[in-house]
């Protein structure tokens, strides 16, 4: 299980988005999280991989308190968990060809050796051709972007996958995609998935349980 | 609202013609094929979107019509712009009739992003008055450009505290507003919104999208360029589908929604989490190695023989398909 225990965070000292919030992810599950916007949905997305230190709280991966996060975050539980941004275009380094873009992971951990047998089934799960991966990120629509950018979250195995607003850029044949990509590697792997979503028809079809966050009002008397 | 939308544009009688619009990128060592043949009206009191796959063309449209494409762009066809202010072919203009005619003033751009179209380190007041400087009244004092910068700004429910926001002090909804107020400053009568609805939330996109369509019923017309149908579905008087740069199936909303002809228009809607989630197969074509026969028979359900030969779009049984084999 990923757990937050409770996480208090925000981005100002003195004015957190989170207050106090509990969260958790099952292995194998789909859990979908709503609120406004501006209620701190992307912070608590941040805050569970690991990227952002909470101001309280603790995040727990498969009974594993995390000591610490961002670069302190011990490689063995930050590579546990995956995570898919937004806006493909602003995440990943333009100067790289896509296939440099999904073997990164495993250059950074070490794994060059794996690259040869590990990236054919990674572009084949998200639906690439051997034709984009010589292309960088300026010359492949956003659609084909995000497909890159969920093979490299997929590239070390996470037992966690976090998507925050993945499809909110793409048109319903790339939300498809995605999604049914997705689902298929929870399924063979055990994975479990964070949907984070203002679409709440996607989440309808998508997420086994969906939790809401409260609005930035309630979270904080100030507001952001 | 008390306000009405900028300009008397109802009373216009003014109209875009657009007419076999081909626009090609040549590269070192290929063609673009970004849009081809593509041809269609839209008129003051209209809403027309076009609709279609990230990739497929339909921005590089938009930027053709108002002359904002990259230098390696060949662009042959007509655009023409009928209203009383004379008839502009958009396409042959040259940069200074453009510039000082069509851009802003006759035609508007409703931009994607909106928070990446305003310069930070302006206020939105500062913003609505140097373009009404620019497109407004001649002669125009400064009183009263700070006079109408607040009108335009309340015609699109700006509120007058937000005039002293800076960008990055504005909500999504409010940037979204600033920059449809700065596309109306001019008072164009057409209106171009380039994926408005973008990144923004549900009841955003609502909003953003009724505000499109009381401008519409105001007079003006008003081409939407969109991936998401059911932003179509809602304020849209004609929708043009479009695959590879071709337009593929064209005709009132409730014909193409809710019975398409096109199996991509099929595909497309039945990728909709509500009908069933289904993606389609594969990814669209490459715009630089295109097949000479219809573009969507690698992934079409129902591909045949007679699909190597290209279709053209004309009507079938109600609205004009491209497609030899419609559904």
């Amino acid at each position: 299980m990923l757990t937050a225990l409770g996480v208090t965070a925000g981005w100002v000292p003195g004015r957190p988005v989170l207050r106090d919030v509990e969260l958790t992810v099952r292995e194998g599950e789909v859990l979908g999280l709503q609120g406004p916007s501006g209620c701190g949905k992307s912070t608590l997305a941040r805050v569970l991989a690991l990227l952002h230190r909470p101001d309280a709280g603790t995040v727990c991966i498969d009974g594993t308190t995390v000591p610490g996060f961002r670069h302190a975050a011990p490689r063995a539980l930050r590579t546990r968990i995956g995570v898919l941004f937004q806006q493909p275009r602003l995440s990943v380094d333009p100067r790289l060809t896509l296939r440099q873009v999904i073997a990164e992971p495993l250059l950074a951990n070490g794994l060059r050796g794996q690259v040869r047998d590990r990236l054919p089934g990674l572009v084949e799960t998200v639906g690439l051709t051997a034709e984009l991966l010589t292309r960088r990120a300026h010359a492949v629509s956003d659609g084909q972007l995000q497909r890159a950018c969920l093979a490299r979250a997929l590239a070390l195995r996470p037992r966690y996958l976090i998507c925050d607003e993945m499809t909110t850029m793409l048109d319903a044949s790339s939300t498809a995609t995605l999604v049914h990509a997705v689902q298929e590697y929870r399924r063979r792997e055990r994975a479990g998935v964070l949907a984070i979503s203002h679409d709440d028809t996607l989440l309808g079809h998508w997420a086994d349980r969906i939790e809401q966050l409260p609005g930035p009002a309630a979270a904080s008397a100030q507001g952001p | 609202m008390t306000s009405g939308p900028p300009g008397p544009v109802r009373a216009v009688n003014a109209r875009l013609a657009v007419s076999d619009l081909s626009v090609r990128f040549r590269l070192p060592d290929a063609t673009v094929h970004a849009v081809t043949d593509a041809s269609f009206e839209v008129g003051s009191g209209q809403c027309v979107a076009l609709v279609g796959e990230s990739g497929c063309g339909k921005s590089v449209m938009a930027g053709a019509l108002l002359g904002l494409l990259p230098g390696n762009a060949e662009v042959t066809g007509t655009a023409v712009l009928a209203d009383p202010a004379g008839d502009t072919d958009l396409l042959a203009a040259s940069e200074t009739v453009l510039a000082r005619q069509i851009r802003g003033r006759r035609v508007g751009l409703v931009p994607q992003s909106p928070a990446a179209h305003l310069t930070p380190v302006h206020t939105v007041r500062r913003h609505l008055v140097d373009v009404l400087g620019a497109v407004g009244p001649e002669r125009a004092g400064r009183a009263a450009r700070h006079a109408e910068a607040e009108r335009v700004a309340a015609a699109v429910g700006l509120p007058v505290t937000a005039l002293d926001h800076y960008p990055h002090e504005l909500s999504g909804g409010m940037a979204q507003r600033t920059v449809t107020a700065l596309a109306l400053a001019g008072r164009p009568w057409l209106i171009l919104a380039d994926e408005p609805t973008t990144g923004l939330d549900a009841p955003l996109v609502r909003r953003t999208l009724d505000e499109l369509r009381r401008l519409t019923d105001a007079g003006h017309a008003v081409l939407l360029v969109t991936h998401d149908l059911d932003a179509a579905a809602r304020i849209a008087d004609t929708v043009l589908v479009m695959y590879a740069g071709r337009i593929v199936e064209t005709g009132a909303v409730d014909r193409v929604l809710h019975e398409p002809r096109h199996p991509y228009t099929r595909g497309l809607l039945a990728a909709l989490p509500r009908n069933g989630f289904h993606p389609l197969p594969g990814l669209p074509p490459q715009l630089s190695a295109l097949p000479p026969g219809c573009a969507f028979a690698a992934r079409c359900p129902q591909v045949g023989d007679d699909c190597v030969r290209r279709p053209d779009l004309w009507p079938r049984d109600g609205h004009p398909v491209a497609c030899h084999r419609p559904c």
